[in-house]
């Protein structure tokens, strides 16, 4: 029961607190962290990989750890009555995937635009045609200028520590935005790994929603019936200015979050074998892979560094330029066929003919580390051993 | 909310706007006033941006003069003619996507519900008949469905007015406006009663030629959902630019509506008329 846990700082729960290993899901892991995380209300919508999730965090409601949970009838109208929630002055939690985030798409700037720290995972999935519930995270590019903040987790551990951590970011009243937590389905969701978690009888604080820098829509706070010219509809440079400066200053809270990224996240980025010239940058399940390729990589001799890019959104430019600065390869291993974190990395970077966009799996596929490793010999190139020639001539590059 | 915190102290005074101020003085915060007190303070300001003779920035007026309890309102809206009158109100008021406004109520209304236990908490929605019948139908649908404690108002002028006077769901039949230029081709959606059957506790059908049933059935309508469950109030709110009539002929138009296919009509389950007739008792 939430009475019975006791309140925390987010500096106990997330670096004091003694924790021990568990042998959980990545579902179990949003579960566990939903437990720990003080919600008052969670809205659900079945979709695969995300439907286990969010059963657990009903039966959680079950058990009076939130004090408000139902089924929605669609996704738009889950994250429209989550934005409903959180405009009451809540700490507000849902998930869904693929399909389901398209569906619920004009929501998203709606969130930012309200400057609303609502928290949603994102169990990423493919999106139609051709249908697929496999894993893939084309849905990540479609999210990248909503203006939210964006996490990705590698595996089951980042997931929990995560979603904890986004609302303590995102309530920041210097941040006070959406933030997406994304993991990819079913490699995350639907496998067991041992996730380190501190006792369920500790929460963190409620939110407050006195901080926020908009008023709480509660008719708490005087009426201003200062919309004399809505802004919408009016051809004036007055009208134009305003809007512009409001989402001007979303970006600005984006920013601002860097040092609570940094603070808690550990960084936008975290680099193995700094001082290797040839790199492996990922994010989500395709770090893992890219982990298993560097080991091949450097028992052939091939020195070769790994960048785990946490944080999407706020991008971490300048970590990169300064982690690749004397770097000749750039690698991006990606489960979708846009190629949206090459795209992003290739941006960021000068010389940005150092990164190779690819290899990038999808519709289902899984990412053979030998894929990544050929990727590397090719671009270097050093002839390709014989391993791996099976999943190059049925895996696209 | 407090009537304290929107008085002024007296030496900022004379630095307030004087519709802040008649609102302070006269309006209906903590007090009931009602529809015939219209006119000694405002709900929307006078130079509301609504066209001449428009039946929607009415049927506002009269619904915001008939809330049983202003101050703790909070009234969600969906784009349309409706948000143009009701971002001036003197109430909270929140529109973000088109169709959404059951939705964004039902999570508001139950996050309320947490944070103030021991307080009543009114979520009011008021769209248009687009907002409603057409594109956030399922979401009000299922807000009914849910038996959510709202209460839900549309300001039907049979027409898509802000976007330029296209076809609606609520449009008559036959009826020749923009894409649909052989006339509409089926009759208005019958959300009246599907509100009856899908779960509302009290309907009632109107239009803004009867000022005084309309402040009626949005002071019960507020009421009913506050213990009974979902209720829902259909006001014709005819629009003279789109449906070409003059501007001073809305009144008539309206009436004329109600003797033919607009005819009032009140709805109740004998669970509201029994909590109604409880509060009655008590007052």
């Amino acid at each position: 029961m939430q009475e019975n846990q006791k309140i925390v700082t987010p500096d106990q729960m997330f670096f004091e607190a003694p924790r021990e290993e568990a042998f959980i899901t990545g579902s179990e892991a949003v579960m566990e962290a939903i437990k720990r995380a003080n919600v008052d209300m969670a809205i659900a919508f079945p979709i695969t990989p995300q439907s286990e999730s969010m059963h657990l965090v009903g039966d959680l409601y079950a058990q009076g750890y939130l004090k408000d949970y139902y089924r929605a009838e669609n996704e738009f109208a889950v994250m429209a009555a989550i934005h409903g929630a959180s405009l009451g002055g809540g700490r507000v939690f849902t998930a869904t995937s693929g399909p389901g985030t398209l569906r619920a798409m004009e929501m998203f700037p709606v969130w930012a635009g309200s400057r609303q720290p609502i928290v949603c995972a994102f169990m990423c999935r493919g999106v139609s045609l051709p249908p697929s519930i496999q894993p893939e995270n084309i849905e990540m590019s479609m999210l990248m200028d909503t203006g939210m903040m964006m996490f990705h987790a590698e595996n089951a551990q980042d997931f929990y520590d995560m979603i904890l951590k986004a609302y303590i970011i995102a309530e920041q009243p210097d941040v006070h935005l959406p933030a997406g937590v994304f993991a990819d389905g079913f490699f995350v969701t639907h496998t067991r790994d041992v996730v380190k978690l501190p006792s369920e009888e500790i929460k963190l604080p409620p939110y407050n929603p006195t901080c926020a820098p908009i008023p709480t829509f509660d008719m708490e706070t005087p009426p201003m019936r200062i919309v004399r010219d809505p802004l919408l509809n009016k051809s004036n440079f007055i009208s134009y200015a305003a809007n512009a400066s409001w989402h001007q200053e979303v970006r600005a809270a984006a920013e601002r979050a860097r040092k609570y990224v940094d603070q808690y996240l550990g960084g936008l980025i975290e680099v193995e074998h700094p001082d290797a010239q040839i790199f492996i940058a990922a994010s989500g399940t395709a770090v893992s892979q890219g982990r298993e390729a560097l080991k091949i990589l450097r028992q052939e001799g091939i020195e070769t560094g790994l960048i785990k890019i946490k944080s999407i959104r706020p991008f971490p430019t300048q970590e990169l330029e300064e982690a690749t600065a004397f770097a000749k390869l750039i690698v991006v291993p990606e489960f979708n066929a846009g190629g949206w974190l090459g795209r992003e990395i290739k941006a960021a970077l000068d010389n940005n003919s150092r990164v190779i966009s690819g290899p990038r799996v999808f519709g289902g596929m899984t990412m053979p580390c030998e894929l990544i490793v050929n990727t590397v010999k090719d671009a270097l190139k050093i002839k390709r051993s014989s391993d791996g020639e099976g999943a190059r001539s049925c895996l696209a590059k | 909310m407090s009537g304290k915190i929107i008085t002024p102290v007296e030496e900022f005074k004379h630095l307030l706007p004087a519709e802040y101020l008649d609102l302070v003085e006269n309006g209906p915060y903590k007090e009931r006033k009602g529809v015939e007190d219209l006119g000694s303070f405002k709900e929307i300001i006078e130079e509301h941006p609504h066209c001449a003779g428009c039946g929607v920035a009415l049927g506002i007026r009269l619904a915001a003069a008939s809330l049983p309890a202003p101050e703790d309102t909070l009234i969600v809206g969906t784009p349309g003619c409706s948000f143009f009158g009701l971002t001036q109100t003197a109430v909270n008021y929140s529109n973000t996507a088109f169709g959404n406004q059951n939705a964004v109520a039902s999570g508001l209304k139950r996050m309320l519900k947490i944070r103030y236990p021991d307080q009543e908490k009114d979520v009011v929605v008021l769209v248009g008949d687009g907002g409603i019948a057409d594109i956030g139908l399922d979401l009000t649908l299922h807000s009914w469905f849910r038996r959510e404690n709202i209460t839900t108002i549309m300001v039907d002028n049979e027409v898509y007015g802000n976007t330029g006077g296209q076809e609606s769901g609520m449009s008559l039949e036959g009826k020749v406006l923009n894409m649909a230029p052989t006339g509409k081709k089926f009759p208005k959606v019958p959300v009246f009663e599907m509100a009856k059957v899908a779960g509302c506790a009290y309907c009632v059908r109107v239009t803004v030629a009867s000022p005084r049933k309309v402040g009626q059935a949005v002071r019960k309508a507020v009421l009913i959902a506050r213990e009974v469950g979902p209720t829902y109030v259909q006001i014709y709110t005819p629009c003279p630019t789109n449906l070409k009539f003059p501007p001073n002929q809305t009144l008539k138009v309206a009436k004329e509506a109600e003797k033919d296919y607009y005819s009032y009509e009140e709805y109740i389950t004998a669970e509201a008329a029994a909590f109604l007739e409880r509060l009655n008792r008590a007052d």
